[in-house]
């Protein structure tokens, strides 16, 4: 196991989760936090933030960001779960966009749809003021290091 | 290199510069090559602050959403005939292997299907030659997405 995930393994112990964040250099670049939802499960924040806008004249957040945010929500999801020795890699990422991301705070949360021995399958889904009016849907193929 | 083969390189022109312009494509020092043909060329020098894997210094898979997503979009400007409005409709990544810490990632996209509401885009990232790829993009783009222009009237050349 790499000194990284060492690390990162006593942050999560610990519920450390800026310090989480801080670890990850383009997360803290973003600007994500992230902590307990009210029914313990994840949620993943992104506080706007001028440098990560993609249209001036709406304004609205940059499509690659967003996208970056839910990949980055994906792969610390599956890394709270200690679904992996080593941090997962990204196999491939799928983003539709729903509505634009207005200058306001962007939310996520992951749902673990499948969990195999090698890879792992997430549905990750974005919101503003309205969980209802979701900004962007995406899933994700991750490939895990189980050591067996 | 020359926008001269665009559908209007004026345009071209105008909408590649603003697309590497916006502030998240500034704070990841997105740089516009040019474009040969109808296929822009987009360069993202490698930073620490880019970093998605600390253990490794790989790249983070949003950092090559983003300049993928940039690069399609531009790819659409050269083949608009007027100024327009777009917005991202889907994206979908493969990352085909990591990217190496320290190396510049280059993204080329072409607008394979100009359709009357959707553009059709594919892209591919790499470092040393398209033929041997981290990355491919494919996006769909909605045209006329927006009533309010992105480039202000006072703006266009």
């Amino acid at each position: 196991m790499s000194q990284f995930m060492e690390t990162f393994d006593r942050l999560r112990d610990e519920k450390r989760y800026a310090e989480v964040i801080a670890s990850v250099p383009y997360a803290r670049l973003m600007g994500v936090e992230f902590g307990e939802g009210d029914d313990g499960e994840l949620l993943f924040s992104l506080p706007f933030y001028e440098r990560n806008v993609g249209n001036t004249t709406l304004p609205a957040l940059h499509g690659g960001l967003i996208g970056g945010f839910l990949e980055n929500a994906a792969l610390l999801h599956l890394m709270w779960g200690r679904e992996s020795q080593e941090a997962p890699k990204i196999v491939d990422f799928s983003l539709d966009y729903l509505r634009s991301g207005r200058a306001q705070t962007l939310y996520a949360r992951c749902e673990i749809t499948k969990q195999g021995k090698r890879v792992a399958h997430v549905l990750i889904e974005a919101w503003q003021e309205d969980r209802k009016k979701p900004v962007a849907v995406a899933r994700a193929h991750f490939l895990l290091s189980t050591g067996s | 290199m020359s926008h001269a083969d665009a559908a209007n390189p004026e345009v071209l022109k105008a909408m590649g510069e603003l697309f590497v312009s916006l502030p998240h494509c500034r704070t990841l020092g997105f740089e516009y090559l040019g474009t040969v043909g109808r296929k822009p060329m987009l360069r993202v020098q490698w930073r620490e602050d880019l970093v998605g894997n600390p253990a490794t210094g790989v790249v983070h898979g949003g950092v090559i959403t983003s300049i993928v997503d940039t690069t399609s979009a531009v790819s659409v400007a050269a083949n608009m005939q007027d100024y327009e409005t777009i917005a991202t409709l889907d994206l979908r990544i493969d990352y085909l292997k990591a990217a190496t810490p320290g190396k510049a990632i280059y993204c080329t996209a072409e607008c394979y299907r100009m359709a009357s509401q959707i553009a059709f885009t594919r892209a591919v990232c790499y470092h040393d030659s398209p033929d041997d790829p981290i990355a491919h993009g494919v996006a769909t783009f909605m045209r006329g997405s927006n009533p309010k222009p992105m480039l202000q009237v006072e703006d266009k050349p």
